[in-house]
């Protein structure tokens, strides 16, 4: 039953959803703006100590793993399925790199005893164990939604295989290029609240 | 009364044709897509968590009927109420009403064949059972029954060696079945109407769950991220909430409010949908203000994300920000206020016809009037610090929750009952319940309200004896509540081995969920429903009622 043919309201309830996950990040955008405000010489402190590289390269790529998932999506619409699977294929790679780098930059990080509830946080000021307890959680949520985006632009990539996302039905693959946009999206704002807060 | 005539052929309905197709028995209703099976699986659900927090509600009052605290110890008692709240907001009230009228009736009152999502529809569902399981494991599993009340406040929850990680998590997993159902509704109600339904012509009912869903989207992932917060609080001890290491506890609180005061509305809308939607079939006359209920609930959805923190008059805010919350709170009452007048003046000159579930509309507009009011008292600053965490507030939101919004639920069942099962209830039992249910609620409300302005704290185990009269009075009157309650529900449980089967139409009604039979078929609708210009357009027959 129900053999409604809509995409656009397939878009749209997609639209809906990836309002709620705007929000589960604006929540961590509020905290962060109150202890900000509190808190504002250790935000810049603490900027500082962030790897400035690290961050624009993911950045960097990141952005271009949006603009191969989109070019996936007209590819696909042309009827290029070689060059579609390609560049779906190319964004999952840069969507492990991105967590490659954040797992050394992390690893690094929690190498030199910067973690939550460390003996060296504990004895720094109230406002650099904020930052660095909300870049944790911040990063952390954002890495957690690049690994579901990952999955879902490999669902869609399985899919194209199976021939059951075609350029008649490009659904899957529009929502899960959406999805992506939007861990890229998010990760925009992270990126100047954390390491430009300098 | 009407017997279906027999030029009606009857298809067969959904309850005999399994869905999906190939499936039998319970297979067929746990894994189906089918909006109709997916309601009454829930209904089953929330009847079920409602009964047990029925249950823990009179456990707390035995032990409130005299002080000192002699049926349990207090941790035990923390742990009851913090299970009544859990069980009565996030798996009662929040879903009850959308889950199930407006899985059942929503689809159908917009000529459509089920959501737009079947399948994460389907989802939602058991979404809200694992949200279920968690919490009930959460008793048994790791360092005791949660004690924090359901707010979960810090520092107490993330200190407390209870296991409130999990509560915590069971619900974050309810709110995520919460959004699945709001992302649901709204792309239902947007892309799923017939080309005839303009907006205007949307039953208010279906509105009211429009404007829910949208509060469920944008209010829901707050809380969501805070409980989440709480979970890695507890495991990592980030101290974004603990003062010693730099945090603000009064920001958590704002963030557990964003949400949950909104959510309030999550679940008052759908109740005053159901409100809207049965007292024009019953007074036989168009609603009053039509564009007026819709505006309002709008209004109410929006005016009710920006009063959140009249929560915390108490909690060391500014002075400004508790003048500028009192504020907008007084604005929030101005929307339900005219959602009030609009029911009392489409009564006003009607035909009425009475009926169960008008009377029960009556009692909800009685009811959630008084609950209204009092917020008003607690709304107001410099009344709220002397009622602050007393049973005065108890009081208030039970009136506002449980006499508004569960009395609509109750109003909801007797409505659409016919539709849903295909049988007519007793009417004599139905308003025998609902009469009994009256007096013990005002009996045992009233009475809190009066401890409440005496100084009686809410969420204490035992008391002084100066309350003892009052609280022992309230606990009879509670039992009094519970048995009306009781026999509502057996008089309709009872019916489905009745042989009175309820025609398409019993109440006269002009929405689309009557035009198909009862119970429907699979698919909604044998043959395209008629839209009407107007959907309260009643032709003056005030006597085309079913009468049992």
């Amino acid at each position: 039953m129900n053999m409604h043919k809509d995409p656009l309201g397939d878009r749209f309830g997609m639209w809906l959803f990836l309002f709620s996950e705007i929000l589960l990040f604006g929540a961590l955008f509020v905290i962060y703006s109150v202890y900000f405000s509190k808190y504002q010489a250790d935000f810049i402190a603490g900027g500082r100590q962030l790897d400035l590289f690290f961050g624009t390269f993911n950045t960097v790529i990141l952005l271009i793993s949006s603009f191969t998932v989109a070019a996936s999506i007209t590819a696909l619409r042309n009827r290029q399925r070689k060059t579609a699977l390609a560049l779906l294929g190319f964004s999952i790679s840069v969507g492990l790199v991105f967590l490659y780098n954040k797992y050394m930059e992390w690893g690094h990080k929690i190498h030199l005893g910067i973690y939550p509830d460390s003996p060296w946080l504990k004895e720094q000021s109230h406002g650099t164990n904020m930052f660095f307890g909300l870049y944790y959680v911040t990063t952390g949520l954002h890495a957690l939604h690049v690994i579901i985006g990952g999955t879902l632009l490999a669902v869609s990539f399985a899919f194209i295989l199976k021939n059951k996302v075609d350029p008649e039905h490009p659904t899957l693959l529009e929502n899960c290029g959406l999805y992506w946009h939007l861990v890229d999206l998010i990760w925009i704002f992270v990126f100047p609240l954390f390491y430009l807060s300098h | 009364m009407n017997i279906p005539s027999p030029n009606d052929t009857r298809v067969p309905t959904f309850y005999e044709t399994p869905s999906p197709k190939n499936m039998r028995g319970i297979w067929s209703w746990l894994i189906t897509y089918d909006h109709k099976r997916i309601g009454l699986m829930y209904m089953w659900a929330i009847l079920g968590w409602f009964t047990l927090g029925i249950v823990l509600g009179i456990l707390m009052r035995v032990e409130l009927l005299q002080p000192g605290g002699k049926f349990v110890d207090s941790q035990t008692y923390n742990a009851f109420f913090t299970l009544h709240g859990v069980i009565m907001v996030f798996l009662f009230i929040i879903p009850g009403i959308p889950a199930i009228f407006g899985n059942f009736i929503m689809p159908m009152q917009i000529g459509a064949e089920d959501v737009f999502f079947p399948k994460i529809n389907l989802l939602s569902y058991w979404l809200y059972v694992l949200g279920g399981i968690l919490a009930i494991v959460s008793l048994f599993a790791g360092g005791g029954m949660p004690d924090t009340g359901w707010t979960f406040y810090v520092p107490f929850s993330t200190k407390t060696h209870t296991n409130v990680s999990m509560a915590t998590f069971a619900a974050f997993t309810l709110g995520m079945s919460s959004i699945l159902t709001g992302v649901n509704f709204v792309t239902t109600i947007h892309r799923m109407r017939p080309a005839n339904m303009g907006w205007k012509q949307i039953p208010l009912f279906t509105w009211s769950l429009y404007a829910t869903a949208w509060v469920q989207i944008l209010a829901t992932p707050v809380v969501g991220m805070t409980l989440l917060l709480i979970i890695l609080e507890r495991a990592f001890g980030i101290g974004l909430f603990d003062p010693s290491k730099g945090g603000d506890p009064v920001l958590y609180q704002h963030l557990f409010w964003m949400y949950s005061h909104p959510a309030v509305y999550i679940m008052v809308l759908p109740a005053m949908g159901v409100v809207s939607d049965i007292i024009p079939v019953f007074a036989r006359k168009a609603i009053f203000g039509y564009k007026a209920i819709v505006a309002s609930s709008l209004g109410i959805a929006i005016a009710g994300s920006l009063v959140w923190a009249h929560h915390m008059y108490t909690s060391s805010m500014s002075d400004a920000a508790v003048f500028l919350f009192s504020f907008l709170t007084f604005v929030v009452a101005v929307p339900s206020a005219v959602k009030v007048f609009n029911w009392l003046a489409t009564l006003q000159g009607g035909s009425i016809v009475m009926a169960p579930p008008l009377a029960m509309c009556l009692v909800f507009i009685v009811l959630f009037s008084v609950g209204g009011l009092t917020g008003l008292v607690l709304g107001s600053a410099g009344t709220d610090v002397h009622v602050h965490d007393t049973a005065f507030v108890v009081a208030h939101f039970h009136f506002v929750m449980f006499g508004g919004v569960g009395v609509a639920f109750l109003a909801a069942l007797y409505y659409w009952w016919p539709k849903m099962f295909g049988r007519m209830y007793q009417f004599k039992p139905a308003y025998w319940g609902l009469g009994i249910f009256f007096v013990g609620f005002n009996l045992h409300y009233v009475t809190m309200f009066m401890l409440g302005l005496q100084g009686m704290p809410r969420r204490y185990y035992t008391y002084v004896p100066r309350f003892a009269t009052g609280n022992f009075f309230a606990g009879i009157a509670g039992v009094v509540m519970v048995l009306g309650l009781a026999i509502i529900l057996w008089n309709l449980i009872r019916s489905l081995r009745s042989p009175v089967t309820a025609p398409n139409n019993p109440w006269g009604s002009t929405t689309l969920e009557w035009q198909t039979q009862s119970p429907p078929p699979l698919e909604n609708f044998t043959k395209e429903p008629v839209v009407p210009n107007y959907p309260y357009d009643f032709p003056e027959k005030p006597d085309d009622i079913v009468r049992v």
